[in-house]
Protein backbone atom coordinates (compact mmCIF):
# COMPACT_ATOMS: atom_id res chain seq x y z
CA UNK A 1 0.00 0.00 0.00
CA UNK A 2 1.04 3.62 -0.60
CA UNK A 3 3.18 5.20 2.12
CA UNK A 4 1.29 7.60 4.39
CA UNK A 5 1.47 9.12 7.85
CA UNK A 6 -1.13 8.36 10.52
CA UNK A 7 -2.48 10.62 13.25
CA UNK A 8 -5.23 9.89 15.76
CA UNK A 9 -6.12 13.21 17.39
CA UNK A 10 -8.27 13.25 20.53
CA UNK A 11 -9.54 16.84 20.17
CA UNK A 12 -11.88 17.91 17.39
CA UNK A 13 -10.03 21.22 16.94
CA UNK A 14 -6.78 19.31 16.34
CA UNK A 15 -8.45 17.11 13.74
CA UNK A 16 -9.80 20.15 11.90
CA UNK A 17 -6.39 21.83 12.04
CA UNK A 18 -4.60 18.75 10.71
CA UNK A 19 -7.14 18.35 7.93
CA UNK A 20 -7.14 22.02 6.92
CA UNK A 21 -3.35 22.19 7.13
CA UNK A 22 -2.84 19.22 4.82
CA UNK A 23 -4.15 21.05 1.75
CA UNK A 24 -6.14 18.15 0.43
CA UNK A 25 -3.46 15.51 0.95
CA UNK A 26 -5.13 14.10 4.10
CA UNK A 27 -8.07 11.69 4.32
CA UNK A 28 -10.23 10.98 7.34
CA UNK A 29 -10.30 7.38 8.58
CA UNK A 30 -13.44 6.17 10.31
CA UNK A 31 -14.05 2.40 9.95
CA UNK A 32 -11.83 2.27 6.88
CA UNK A 33 -14.12 -0.17 5.05
CA UNK A 34 -14.24 2.10 2.02
CA UNK A 35 -11.08 4.12 2.56
CA UNK A 36 -8.45 1.42 3.10
CA UNK A 37 -9.43 -0.37 -0.10
CA UNK A 38 -9.44 2.90 -2.03
CA UNK A 39 -5.90 3.65 -0.84
CA UNK A 40 -4.69 0.11 -1.46
CA UNK A 41 -5.95 0.15 -5.03
CA UNK A 42 -4.57 3.64 -5.71
CA UNK A 43 -7.94 5.28 -6.25
CA UNK A 44 -7.04 7.71 -3.46
CA UNK A 45 -3.49 8.91 -2.82
CA UNK A 46 -3.39 10.49 0.64
CA UNK A 47 -0.14 11.40 2.42
CA UNK A 48 -1.85 11.43 5.80
CA UNK A 49 -4.70 9.46 7.33
CA UNK A 50 -6.43 11.15 10.25
CA UNK A 51 -8.13 8.54 12.43
CA UNK A 52 -11.28 10.19 13.81
CA UNK A 53 -12.39 7.34 16.06
CA UNK A 54 -10.76 8.86 19.15
CA UNK A 55 -12.81 12.06 18.95
CA UNK A 56 -15.48 12.05 21.67
CA UNK A 57 -17.87 14.17 19.56
CA UNK A 58 -17.86 11.54 16.81
CA UNK A 59 -18.68 8.71 19.23
CA UNK A 60 -21.83 10.23 20.75
CA UNK A 61 -24.87 7.94 20.80
CA UNK A 62 -27.65 9.58 22.75
CA UNK A 63 -31.39 9.11 22.39
CA UNK A 64 -33.65 11.35 24.47
CA UNK A 65 -37.04 13.09 24.30
CA UNK A 66 -35.50 15.74 22.11
CA UNK A 67 -34.26 13.25 19.53
CA UNK A 68 -31.22 11.19 18.61
CA UNK A 69 -27.61 12.32 18.38
CA UNK A 70 -25.43 9.93 16.43
CA UNK A 71 -21.67 10.56 16.21
CA UNK A 72 -20.34 10.20 12.68
CA UNK A 73 -17.86 7.45 13.62
CA UNK A 74 -20.19 5.17 15.62
CA UNK A 75 -19.98 1.70 14.02
CA UNK A 76 -23.07 -0.06 12.66
CA UNK A 77 -23.17 -2.82 15.29
CA UNK A 78 -23.55 -0.27 18.07
CA UNK A 79 -26.38 1.38 16.18
CA UNK A 80 -28.52 -1.71 15.64
CA UNK A 81 -27.54 -2.91 19.11
CA UNK A 82 -29.22 0.14 20.65
CA UNK A 83 -32.79 -0.56 21.69
CA UNK A 84 -33.93 3.06 21.40
CA UNK A 85 -32.76 3.10 17.79
CA UNK A 86 -34.33 -0.24 16.86
CA UNK A 87 -37.67 0.88 18.26
CA UNK A 88 -37.80 4.62 17.43
CA UNK A 89 -35.49 4.99 14.43
CA UNK A 90 -35.99 1.52 12.94
CA UNK A 91 -35.04 2.48 9.38
CA UNK A 92 -31.55 3.41 10.59
CA UNK A 93 -31.17 0.06 12.37
CA UNK A 94 -32.48 -1.75 9.25
CA UNK A 95 -29.78 -0.06 7.15
CA UNK A 96 -26.96 -0.77 9.56
CA UNK A 97 -27.88 -4.45 9.77
CA UNK A 98 -27.41 -4.97 6.05
CA UNK A 99 -24.27 -2.93 5.36
CA UNK A 100 -21.76 -5.69 4.55
CA UNK A 101 -21.49 -8.63 6.92
CA UNK A 102 -20.71 -8.57 10.64
CA UNK A 103 -17.00 -7.94 10.10
CA UNK A 104 -17.84 -4.80 8.13
CA UNK A 105 -20.50 -3.77 10.67
CA UNK A 106 -17.93 -3.96 13.48
CA UNK A 107 -16.12 -1.05 11.82
CA UNK A 108 -18.30 0.73 9.24
CA UNK A 109 -19.87 4.00 10.37
CA UNK A 110 -22.92 5.85 9.08
CA UNK A 111 -20.74 8.96 8.79
CA UNK A 112 -18.37 7.08 6.49
CA UNK A 113 -21.28 5.71 4.48
CA UNK A 114 -22.65 9.23 3.99
CA UNK A 115 -19.27 10.92 3.32
CA UNK A 116 -18.26 8.26 0.82
CA UNK A 117 -21.38 9.54 -0.96
CA UNK A 118 -22.10 6.53 -3.15
CA UNK A 119 -25.52 6.60 -4.84
CA UNK A 120 -26.32 3.16 -3.37
CA UNK A 121 -25.20 3.87 0.21
CA UNK A 122 -27.65 1.93 2.36
CA UNK A 123 -27.92 4.31 5.31
CA UNK A 124 -28.48 7.56 3.43
CA UNK A 125 -32.15 7.00 2.44
CA UNK A 126 -32.86 6.24 6.11
CA UNK A 127 -31.14 9.44 7.24
CA UNK A 128 -33.24 11.43 4.77
CA UNK A 129 -36.50 9.65 5.69
CA UNK A 130 -35.86 10.22 9.40
CA UNK A 131 -35.13 13.91 8.83
CA UNK A 132 -31.50 13.82 9.95
CA UNK A 133 -29.41 16.99 10.02
CA UNK A 134 -25.65 16.77 9.41
CA UNK A 135 -23.47 18.75 11.81
CA UNK A 136 -20.26 19.78 10.05
CA UNK A 137 -17.15 21.29 11.66
CA UNK A 138 -14.43 23.18 9.81
CA UNK A 139 -11.88 25.95 10.09
CA UNK A 140 -14.71 28.52 10.07
CA UNK A 141 -16.78 26.87 12.78
CA UNK A 142 -19.82 24.65 12.65
CA UNK A 143 -22.69 24.48 10.18
CA UNK A 144 -25.70 22.25 9.58
CA UNK A 145 -26.96 20.70 6.36
CA UNK A 146 -30.08 18.56 5.87
CA UNK A 147 -29.24 14.93 5.00
CA UNK A 148 -31.07 15.25 1.65
CA UNK A 149 -28.76 18.13 0.64
CA UNK A 150 -25.49 16.45 1.63
CA UNK A 151 -24.62 14.40 -1.47
CA UNK A 152 -24.15 16.43 -4.65
CA UNK A 153 -22.96 13.88 -7.26
CA UNK A 154 -21.58 10.33 -7.23
CA UNK A 155 -18.82 10.33 -4.55
CA UNK A 156 -19.23 14.08 -4.00
CA UNK A 157 -20.77 16.06 -1.19
CA UNK A 158 -21.04 19.50 0.35
CA UNK A 159 -17.96 19.16 2.57
CA UNK A 160 -15.47 21.93 1.84
CA UNK A 161 -11.71 21.67 2.28
CA UNK A 162 -10.92 21.17 5.96
CA UNK A 163 -14.46 20.19 6.95
CA UNK A 164 -15.58 16.99 8.62
CA UNK A 165 -18.89 15.49 9.60
CA UNK A 166 -19.27 15.47 13.39
CA UNK A 167 -22.71 14.02 14.05
CA UNK A 168 -26.20 13.43 12.76
CA UNK A 169 -29.14 14.89 14.68
CA UNK A 170 -32.57 13.29 14.32
CA UNK A 171 -35.82 14.82 15.52
CA UNK A 172 -37.76 12.67 18.00
CA UNK A 173 -40.52 10.80 16.16
CA UNK A 174 -43.89 12.11 17.32
CA UNK A 175 -47.09 10.22 18.09
CA UNK A 176 -47.64 6.98 16.22
CA UNK A 177 -44.52 6.78 14.09
CA UNK A 178 -42.69 4.03 12.26
CA UNK A 179 -39.93 3.70 9.70
CA UNK A 180 -38.24 1.11 7.53
CA UNK A 181 -35.48 0.64 4.94
CA UNK A 182 -35.07 -2.22 2.55
CA UNK A 183 -33.25 -2.85 -0.69
CA UNK A 184 -33.41 -5.19 -3.62
CA UNK A 185 -30.32 -7.31 -4.20
CA UNK A 186 -30.05 -10.62 -6.10
CA UNK A 187 -28.57 -12.36 -3.03
CA UNK A 188 -29.82 -12.39 0.54
CA UNK A 189 -26.91 -10.39 1.94
CA UNK A 190 -23.51 -8.83 1.14
CA UNK A 191 -24.36 -7.04 -2.10
CA UNK A 192 -24.80 -3.51 -3.42
CA UNK A 193 -28.38 -2.21 -3.61
CA UNK A 194 -30.01 -2.33 -7.06
CA UNK A 195 -32.73 -0.17 -5.51
CA UNK A 196 -33.12 0.90 -1.87
CA UNK A 197 -36.06 2.68 -0.26
CA UNK A 198 -36.38 4.28 3.17
CA UNK A 199 -39.59 5.73 4.59
CA UNK A 200 -40.76 7.23 7.87
CA UNK A 201 -44.44 7.82 8.62
CA UNK A 202 -46.43 9.44 11.39
CA UNK A 203 -50.09 8.45 11.78
CA UNK A 204 -52.89 10.16 13.70
CA UNK A 205 -54.14 8.78 17.03
CA UNK A 206 -56.55 6.40 15.31
CA UNK A 207 -53.64 4.91 13.35
CA UNK A 208 -55.80 5.17 10.22
CA UNK A 209 -54.53 8.38 8.62
CA UNK A 210 -51.15 9.82 7.71
CA UNK A 211 -50.08 12.96 9.50
CA UNK A 212 -46.82 13.06 7.55
CA UNK A 213 -44.44 10.86 5.59
CA UNK A 214 -40.93 11.09 4.19
CA UNK A 215 -39.65 8.77 1.47
CA UNK A 216 -36.09 8.50 0.09
CA UNK A 217 -34.61 6.37 -2.69
CA UNK A 218 -31.16 4.87 -3.19
CA UNK A 219 -29.33 3.57 -6.30
CA UNK A 220 -31.78 5.17 -8.73
CA UNK A 221 -29.95 8.44 -9.38
CA UNK A 222 -26.54 10.09 -9.11
CA UNK A 223 -27.20 10.70 -5.42
CA UNK A 224 -29.74 9.31 -2.98
CA UNK A 225 -33.06 11.02 -3.78
CA UNK A 226 -35.55 12.67 -1.42
CA UNK A 227 -38.96 11.83 -2.92
CA UNK A 228 -40.50 14.78 -1.14
CA UNK A 229 -43.69 15.16 -3.16
CA UNK A 230 -44.50 11.45 -2.80
CA UNK A 231 -44.35 11.75 0.98
CA UNK A 232 -46.00 15.17 1.26
CA UNK A 233 -49.03 13.99 -0.73
CA UNK A 234 -49.75 11.39 1.95
CA UNK A 235 -50.37 13.99 4.69
CA UNK A 236 -54.03 13.84 5.71
CA UNK A 237 -54.74 10.76 3.53
CA UNK A 238 -56.08 7.49 4.90
CA UNK A 239 -53.33 4.88 5.21
CA UNK A 240 -54.69 2.37 2.72
CA UNK A 241 -53.75 0.55 -0.49
CA UNK A 242 -54.85 3.46 -2.71
CA UNK A 243 -52.80 6.13 -1.00
CA UNK A 244 -49.80 3.80 -0.77
CA UNK A 245 -50.05 2.97 -4.48
CA UNK A 246 -50.23 6.67 -5.32
CA UNK A 247 -47.12 7.37 -3.24
CA UNK A 248 -45.29 4.50 -4.95
CA UNK A 249 -46.19 5.90 -8.37
CA UNK A 250 -45.00 9.36 -7.30
CA UNK A 251 -41.71 7.93 -5.98
CA UNK A 252 -41.16 6.15 -9.29
CA UNK A 253 -41.63 9.48 -11.07
CA UNK A 254 -38.60 11.05 -9.38
CA UNK A 255 -36.28 8.05 -9.86
CA UNK A 256 -33.67 8.68 -12.57
CA UNK A 257 -31.86 5.34 -12.74
CA UNK A 258 -29.26 4.18 -15.24
CA UNK A 259 -28.74 0.82 -16.91
CA UNK A 260 -25.81 -1.09 -15.51
CA UNK A 261 -24.78 -4.65 -14.74
CA UNK A 262 -26.97 -4.63 -11.62
CA UNK A 263 -30.22 -3.66 -13.31
CA UNK A 264 -31.92 -1.90 -16.17
CA UNK A 265 -33.73 1.43 -16.05
CA UNK A 266 -37.04 -0.37 -16.53
CA UNK A 267 -36.37 -2.84 -13.72
CA UNK A 268 -35.17 -0.14 -11.36
CA UNK A 269 -38.20 2.05 -12.01
CA UNK A 270 -40.49 -0.88 -11.37
CA UNK A 271 -38.62 -1.97 -8.25
CA UNK A 272 -38.73 1.60 -6.89
CA UNK A 273 -42.53 1.48 -6.88
CA UNK A 274 -42.71 -2.06 -5.49
CA UNK A 275 -40.26 -1.36 -2.69
CA UNK A 276 -41.90 1.96 -1.83
CA UNK A 277 -45.20 0.14 -1.29
CA UNK A 278 -43.59 -2.56 0.84
CA UNK A 279 -41.54 -0.12 2.87
CA UNK A 280 -44.55 2.11 3.55
CA UNK A 281 -46.61 -0.91 4.65
CA UNK A 282 -43.91 -2.02 7.06
CA UNK A 283 -43.46 1.52 8.40
CA UNK A 284 -47.24 1.77 8.94
CA UNK A 285 -47.36 -1.59 10.72
CA UNK A 286 -44.55 -0.43 12.99
CA UNK A 287 -46.32 2.88 13.68
CA UNK A 288 -49.43 0.94 14.71
CA UNK A 289 -47.41 -1.47 16.83
CA UNK A 290 -48.45 -4.42 14.66
CA UNK A 291 -46.25 -7.29 13.49
CA UNK A 292 -44.26 -5.95 10.54
CA UNK A 293 -43.55 -9.24 8.78
CA UNK A 294 -39.99 -8.12 7.98
CA UNK A 295 -37.25 -10.72 8.07
CA UNK A 296 -33.81 -9.33 7.56
CA UNK A 297 -32.15 -10.66 4.43
CA UNK A 298 -35.43 -11.76 2.79
CA UNK B 1 8.99 6.90 4.32
CA UNK B 2 6.65 7.30 7.29
CA UNK B 3 8.30 6.48 10.61
CA UNK B 4 7.64 3.07 12.07
CA UNK B 5 5.38 2.99 15.13
CA UNK B 6 5.48 0.83 18.22
CA UNK B 7 2.11 -0.77 18.85
CA UNK B 8 1.24 -2.51 22.14
CA UNK B 9 -1.61 -5.00 22.23
CA UNK B 10 -2.67 -8.23 23.81
CA UNK B 11 -2.70 -11.09 21.33
CA UNK B 12 -4.29 -14.34 22.47
CA UNK B 13 -3.72 -13.31 26.08
CA UNK B 14 -0.06 -12.35 25.62
CA UNK B 15 1.09 -8.77 25.96
CA UNK B 16 2.75 -8.04 22.62
CA UNK B 17 4.64 -5.13 21.09
CA UNK B 18 5.50 -4.78 17.46
CA UNK B 19 6.89 -2.23 15.02
CA UNK B 20 4.92 -1.34 11.93
CA UNK B 21 4.53 1.28 9.24
CA UNK B 22 1.22 3.19 9.20
CA UNK B 23 0.42 1.69 5.80
CA UNK B 24 0.62 -1.91 6.99
CA UNK B 25 -2.63 -3.72 7.54
CA UNK B 26 -3.21 -5.79 10.64
CA UNK B 27 -3.29 -8.88 8.39
CA UNK B 28 0.16 -8.07 6.98
CA UNK B 29 1.65 -7.56 10.42
CA UNK B 30 0.09 -10.73 11.84
CA UNK B 31 1.37 -12.84 8.99
CA UNK B 32 4.68 -11.21 8.04
CA UNK B 33 5.93 -9.68 11.30
CA UNK B 34 4.41 -11.81 14.03
CA UNK B 35 4.44 -15.09 12.13
CA UNK B 36 0.79 -15.69 13.00
CA UNK B 37 -0.15 -17.11 9.61
CA UNK B 38 -3.51 -18.60 10.63
CA UNK B 39 -5.44 -15.59 9.34
CA UNK B 40 -5.47 -15.93 5.55
CA UNK B 41 -5.43 -13.43 2.73
CA UNK B 42 -8.19 -14.14 0.24
CA UNK B 43 -9.37 -10.93 -1.36
CA UNK B 44 -7.70 -8.09 0.60
CA UNK B 45 -10.86 -6.02 0.29
CA UNK B 46 -13.26 -7.14 2.96
CA UNK B 47 -15.35 -9.54 0.94
CA UNK B 48 -14.15 -13.04 1.84
CA UNK B 49 -13.61 -13.04 5.62
CA UNK B 50 -10.55 -15.36 5.42
CA UNK B 51 -8.63 -12.79 7.47
CA UNK B 52 -11.24 -12.53 10.27
CA UNK B 53 -9.85 -11.94 13.76
CA UNK B 54 -11.53 -10.63 16.90
CA UNK B 55 -10.64 -7.14 18.13
CA UNK B 56 -12.04 -6.52 21.61
CA UNK B 57 -14.36 -9.47 20.98
CA UNK B 58 -15.71 -8.14 17.67
CA UNK B 59 -15.04 -9.93 14.36
CA UNK B 60 -13.22 -7.72 11.83
CA UNK B 61 -11.55 -8.26 8.49
CA UNK B 62 -7.89 -7.72 9.39
CA UNK B 63 -7.14 -6.73 5.78
CA UNK B 64 -9.28 -3.62 6.33
CA UNK B 65 -7.69 -2.57 9.63
CA UNK B 66 -4.40 -0.70 9.92
CA UNK B 67 -2.06 -2.32 12.41
CA UNK B 68 -1.51 1.09 14.10
CA UNK B 69 -5.23 1.21 14.88
CA UNK B 70 -5.09 -1.70 17.30
CA UNK B 71 -2.92 0.05 19.89
CA UNK B 72 -4.26 -1.02 23.28
CA UNK B 73 -6.75 -3.51 21.87
CA UNK B 74 -7.32 -7.10 22.84
CA UNK B 75 -6.81 -9.35 19.83
CA UNK B 76 -7.83 -12.96 19.31
CA UNK B 77 -6.64 -14.99 16.36
CA UNK B 78 -7.16 -18.61 15.32
CA UNK B 79 -3.84 -19.48 16.97
CA UNK B 80 -5.36 -18.78 20.40
CA UNK B 81 -8.53 -20.81 19.98
CA UNK B 82 -7.32 -24.30 20.90
CA UNK B 83 -5.60 -25.13 24.17
CA UNK B 84 -2.35 -27.00 23.73
CA UNK B 85 -3.93 -30.42 24.08
CA UNK B 86 -7.52 -29.72 23.22
CA UNK B 87 -9.50 -28.38 20.31
CA UNK B 88 -12.13 -25.76 20.96
CA UNK B 89 -15.65 -27.23 20.56
CA UNK B 90 -16.13 -25.14 17.41
CA UNK B 91 -12.99 -26.62 15.86
CA UNK B 92 -14.05 -30.13 16.87
CA UNK B 93 -17.48 -29.67 15.30
CA UNK B 94 -16.04 -28.32 12.04
CA UNK B 95 -13.82 -31.42 11.91
CA UNK B 96 -16.60 -33.89 12.70
CA UNK B 97 -18.98 -32.32 10.18
CA UNK B 98 -16.32 -32.21 7.46
CA UNK B 99 -17.04 -28.49 7.26
CA UNK B 100 -13.80 -27.83 5.43
CA UNK B 101 -11.98 -29.00 2.34
CA UNK B 102 -8.95 -26.93 1.37
CA UNK B 103 -9.20 -25.11 4.70
CA UNK B 104 -8.24 -21.63 3.51
CA UNK B 105 -11.51 -20.14 4.72
CA UNK B 106 -11.65 -22.16 7.95
CA UNK B 107 -9.74 -19.91 10.37
CA UNK B 108 -12.01 -17.04 9.39
CA UNK B 109 -15.16 -19.13 9.70
CA UNK B 110 -14.12 -20.38 13.12
CA UNK B 111 -13.43 -16.87 14.41
CA UNK B 112 -16.82 -15.66 13.13
CA UNK B 113 -18.54 -18.71 14.60
CA UNK B 114 -16.92 -18.04 17.98
CA UNK B 115 -18.12 -14.45 17.86
CA UNK B 116 -21.63 -15.53 16.86
CA UNK B 117 -21.92 -18.05 19.70
CA UNK B 118 -20.59 -15.52 22.20
CA UNK B 119 -23.42 -13.19 21.18
CA UNK B 120 -26.15 -15.76 20.66
CA UNK B 121 -25.75 -19.20 22.18
CA UNK B 122 -28.66 -20.79 20.28
CA UNK B 123 -28.83 -19.22 16.82
CA UNK B 124 -31.41 -20.32 14.24
CA UNK B 125 -30.28 -21.51 10.81
CA UNK B 126 -31.22 -18.08 9.45
CA UNK B 127 -29.18 -16.36 12.17
CA UNK B 128 -26.17 -18.53 11.30
CA UNK B 129 -26.37 -17.94 7.57
CA UNK B 130 -26.80 -14.22 8.08
CA UNK B 131 -23.96 -13.90 10.58
CA UNK B 132 -21.57 -15.88 8.42
CA UNK B 133 -22.44 -13.98 5.22
CA UNK B 134 -19.10 -12.16 5.40
CA UNK B 135 -17.18 -15.44 5.19
CA UNK B 136 -16.93 -17.11 1.81
CA UNK B 137 -16.04 -20.74 1.17
CA UNK B 138 -15.05 -21.88 -2.29
CA UNK B 139 -15.24 -25.63 -1.77
CA UNK B 140 -17.08 -27.12 1.20
CA UNK B 141 -20.66 -26.03 0.65
CA UNK B 142 -22.36 -23.96 3.29
CA UNK B 143 -24.75 -26.65 4.57
CA UNK B 144 -21.94 -28.54 6.29
CA UNK B 145 -20.65 -25.34 7.80
CA UNK B 146 -24.12 -24.47 9.12
CA UNK B 147 -24.42 -27.94 10.64
CA UNK B 148 -21.01 -27.54 12.27
CA UNK B 149 -22.17 -24.28 13.86
CA UNK B 150 -25.42 -25.86 15.06
CA UNK B 151 -23.47 -28.75 16.61
CA UNK B 152 -21.02 -26.30 18.18
CA UNK B 153 -23.91 -24.48 19.82
CA UNK B 154 -25.26 -27.76 21.22
CA UNK B 155 -21.89 -28.99 22.40
CA UNK B 156 -21.15 -25.70 24.09
CA UNK B 157 -24.60 -25.66 25.71
CA UNK B 158 -23.85 -29.01 27.36
CA UNK B 159 -20.06 -28.78 27.84
CA UNK B 160 -19.38 -25.07 28.01
CA UNK B 161 -16.25 -24.02 26.21
CA UNK B 162 -14.24 -26.83 27.74
CA UNK B 163 -11.98 -28.19 25.08
CA UNK B 164 -12.37 -31.58 23.54
CA UNK B 165 -9.33 -33.79 24.19
CA UNK B 166 -7.44 -34.57 21.05
CA UNK B 167 -7.30 -38.26 20.38
CA UNK B 168 -3.70 -39.07 19.59
C1 LIG C 1 -17.27 -6.18 1.86
C2 LIG C 1 -17.95 -4.85 1.90
C3 LIG C 1 -19.34 -4.79 1.89
C4 LIG C 1 -19.98 -3.56 1.92
N1 LIG C 1 -21.34 -3.55 1.92
C5 LIG C 1 -22.00 -2.37 1.90
C6 LIG C 1 -23.41 -2.35 1.87
O1 LIG C 1 -24.08 -3.40 1.86
N2 LIG C 1 -24.03 -1.15 1.85
C7 LIG C 1 -23.33 0.02 1.87
O2 LIG C 1 -23.95 1.08 1.84
N3 LIG C 1 -21.98 0.03 1.91
C8 LIG C 1 -21.31 -1.14 1.93
N4 LIG C 1 -19.93 -1.14 1.96
C9 LIG C 1 -19.20 0.12 1.95
C10 LIG C 1 -18.76 0.64 3.34
O3 LIG C 1 -18.64 -0.42 4.26
C11 LIG C 1 -19.72 1.67 3.88
O4 LIG C 1 -19.83 2.75 2.99
C12 LIG C 1 -19.32 2.17 5.29
O5 LIG C 1 -20.44 2.71 5.92
C13 LIG C 1 -18.19 3.19 5.28
O6 LIG C 1 -17.95 3.60 6.59
P1 LIG C 1 -16.49 3.63 7.23
O7 LIG C 1 -16.65 4.10 8.63
O8 LIG C 1 -15.80 2.34 7.04
O9 LIG C 1 -15.83 4.76 6.34
P2 LIG C 1 -14.33 5.02 5.87
O10 LIG C 1 -13.91 3.99 4.90
O11 LIG C 1 -13.46 5.24 7.05
O12 LIG C 1 -14.55 6.40 5.13
C14 LIG C 1 -15.29 6.52 3.93
C15 LIG C 1 -15.05 7.88 3.29
O13 LIG C 1 -15.67 8.91 4.04
C16 LIG C 1 -14.71 9.81 4.57
N5 LIG C 1 -15.14 10.07 5.94
C17 LIG C 1 -15.37 9.14 6.91
N6 LIG C 1 -15.84 9.74 8.03
C18 LIG C 1 -15.91 11.05 7.76
C19 LIG C 1 -16.32 12.19 8.52
N7 LIG C 1 -16.77 12.07 9.79
N8 LIG C 1 -16.27 13.41 7.94
C20 LIG C 1 -15.82 13.55 6.65
N9 LIG C 1 -15.42 12.52 5.89
C21 LIG C 1 -15.46 11.28 6.44
C22 LIG C 1 -13.38 9.11 4.47
O14 LIG C 1 -12.31 10.01 4.34
C23 LIG C 1 -13.58 8.27 3.23
O15 LIG C 1 -13.36 9.02 2.08
C24 LIG C 1 -19.25 -2.37 1.96
C25 LIG C 1 -17.84 -2.42 1.99
C26 LIG C 1 -17.20 -3.64 1.97
C27 LIG C 1 -15.70 -3.69 2.00
S1 LIG D 1 -8.69 -11.08 2.87
FE1 LIG D 1 -9.73 -9.83 4.25
S2 LIG D 1 -11.78 -10.15 3.72
FE2 LIG D 1 -10.73 -11.27 2.18
S1 LIG E 1 -12.65 -25.12 2.48
FE1 LIG E 1 -11.74 -24.33 0.68
S2 LIG E 1 -12.52 -22.30 0.69
FE2 LIG E 1 -13.59 -23.18 2.25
Amino acid sequence: MRDFEYEAPTALADAVELLAGANGSAKLLAGGTDLIDHVRTGRLEPDLLIDIKKLAELNVLEASDSGLRLGAAVPCYQIYGNEQITSNYSALADSCQIIGGVQIQSRASVGGNLCNSGPAADSTPSLIALGAVCVIAGPNGTREVAAEDFCTAPRQNVLEAGELLVELKFPAPGGKSGSHYRRFIPRNEMDIAVVGVGAAVTLDDSGENFVSARIALGAVGPTPIFAQAAGDALAGQPANDDSIAAAAAAAREVATPIDDMRGTVEFRNHATAVLTERVLKTAIARARGEADGYTIGH
Amino acid sequence: MAKKRVVSTTINGNQTEFLCEPRQTLLEVLRDTLNLTGAKEGCSNGNCGACTVLVDGRPVDSCLVLAVEIEGADLETIEGVACSEALHPVQQCYLENAALQCGICTPGFIMSTKALLDENSSPSEDDIRFYLAGNLCRCTGYDKIVRAVQDSAELMASNGIDGVQIDR
